[in-house]
């Protein structure tokens, strides 16, 4: 009894102390990547081909589910808004919800399990299969070639993919409410216009989806780069990188929020 | 040729999301806020502000012509000064008066300017002399109360009790 109480006792210690390790190796990791994105920038296409791979092939998953989610909030909005007779605040629910919360939210959520995922596979791999090493024997800093473009592609493409995300649900929104409830369209239009602010909501929400994008990359970064060389590490890392990025977003976006929306 | 093609789509893509916040900064939201450039700056004290909110509209005749920049309170008047930012294309008059009001039953609280005859117009950093507290419920109800007590006491009927509100 003793015995088993002391172990597990250890164990959560050991826990503890391996997460503070990885959290110090990350953050050097972190400012090791911002150290050599100079180079980076200076070969632009490594750049251009990362965006296209995390952030273009991401679009068909942000649209769809933009739209959807949008449709969704129109729905649920005009059976809420219906009971107070007030059907036409739907597009400034539809529209605040989005750009506020989300449109960054899950953007990021889906652009963690899309692209995340990706990253944290494809540096694995190349870190078991030894291209890594073989960089370094040639004299090539991989975190210059490698990690560095993934960063700043990733970086760049979260918040133009949430972006698209929140004005793919608006039109969803519309659609639900205009075309088929039959909402006035000056009224859902013009309510939108009133409540919504460029500086308080859209631009909060555009740096929302930014702090996202590097929270998301850096951990899908830093857990491909510190994958076991195996194929179970490989995919035991692409695992904890959809875990850890979608819990760092939504805490995250408590902390935001709090920040950004406190009312006064 | 893999590259260019590759190029174009970031390109694409780069493009999209630069309409996508066009189309969020301009339809669905409203770029035009009041600048301090082209907007002065004018205080008003007030009793009683109710659930006034810094950013709440100030309307004329329902127009919205500015915007509240920041509330505080007077320690030697024991009042709430508010300042109000009010768009450079619209002069009022010095004995403008400004009241409280609410939008709707259960709306948000604004502030309305009713304009005066002064032949003066109001400048950078003037107050204005005449305001009007917001309308607070309970005092309201008290009032009512209290009227219909008085009223009862004289034995006027409730009909005449109607006007204590």
């Amino acid at each position: 009894m003793m015995h088993s109480l002391l172990l597990s006792l250890r164990g959560i210690g050991a826990h503890v102390i391996d997460g503070v390790w990885r959290l110090g190796l990350a953050m050097r990791f972190f400012s090791m990547t911002l150290l050599h994105s100079g180079q980076s920038f200076r070969r632009f296409h490594l750049i251009i081909r990362e965006i296209f791979s995390s952030g273009v092939l991401s679009l068909i998953i942000i649209l769809v589910s933009g739209l959807f989610v949008g449709m969704v909030l129109g729905l649920q909005g005009y059976e809420t808004l219906r009971t107070y007779g007030s059907e036409e605040a739907l597009g400034i629910l539809v529209a605040l919800s989005l750009v506020r919360e989300l449109g960054p939210v899950v953007a990021a959520l889906l652009f963690a399990s899309r692209a995340g995922s990706a990253i944290t596979a494809e540096i694995g791999l190349m870190k078991a299969t030894e291209q890594l090493a073989a960089m370094e024997m040639m004299a090539v800093d991989p975190i210059a070639r490698v990690v560095a473009p993934r960063f700043w592609g990733a970086v760049i493409s979260m918040p133009i993919l949430a972006a698209l995300f929140s004005a793919m649900g608006i039109l969803g929104g519309y659609l639900v409410g205009v075309m088929l409830i039959g909402i006035d369209s000056g009224a859902f239009w013009s309510q939108m216009q009133a409540a919504v602010d460029f500086r308080e909501d859209i631009l909060n929400g555009v740096l929302k989806s930014f702090v996202f994008g590097i929270a998301v990359t850096v951990i899908a970064l830093f857990e491909g780069y510190d994958a076991p060389p195996t194929a179970e590490g490989v995919s035991r890392a692409t695992t904890r990188t959809v875990v850890t990025s979608s819990l760092a977003i939504l805490g995250l976006d408590f902390i935001l929020t709090a920040f950004m929306f406190r009312g006064v | 040729m893999q590259r260019a093609t590759l190029d174009l789509w970031v390109g694409i893509f780069v493009v999209a999301g630069i309409a996508a916040l066009l189309f969020l900064a301009l339809k669905v939201g409203n770029m035009s806020g009041f600048d301090s450039a082209t907007s002065y700056m004018v205080k008003a004290e007030f009793d009683n502000i109710g659930g006034l909110k810094p950013r709440a509209p100030i309307k004329s005749a329902g127009v919205v012509v500015g915007r509240v920049s920041n509330i505080g309170f007077d320690a030697k008047t024991y009042a709430a000064t508010v300042s109000m930012k009010i768009d450079s294309r619209y002069r009022f008059p010095k004995d403008t008066g400004a009241s409280i009001m609410t939008s709707g039953l259960l709306g948000e609280q604004y502030i309305a300017l009713e304009a005066g005859g002064d032949s003066k117009m109001l400048a950078e950093g003037d107050t204005l002399k005449l305001t009007q507290s917001a309308v607070v419920l309970e005092n309201l109800i008290g009032q009512f109360l209290a009227g219909k007590a008085d009223g009862e006491a004289k034995s006027t009927g409730p009909a005449k009790a109607e006007k204590g509100i």
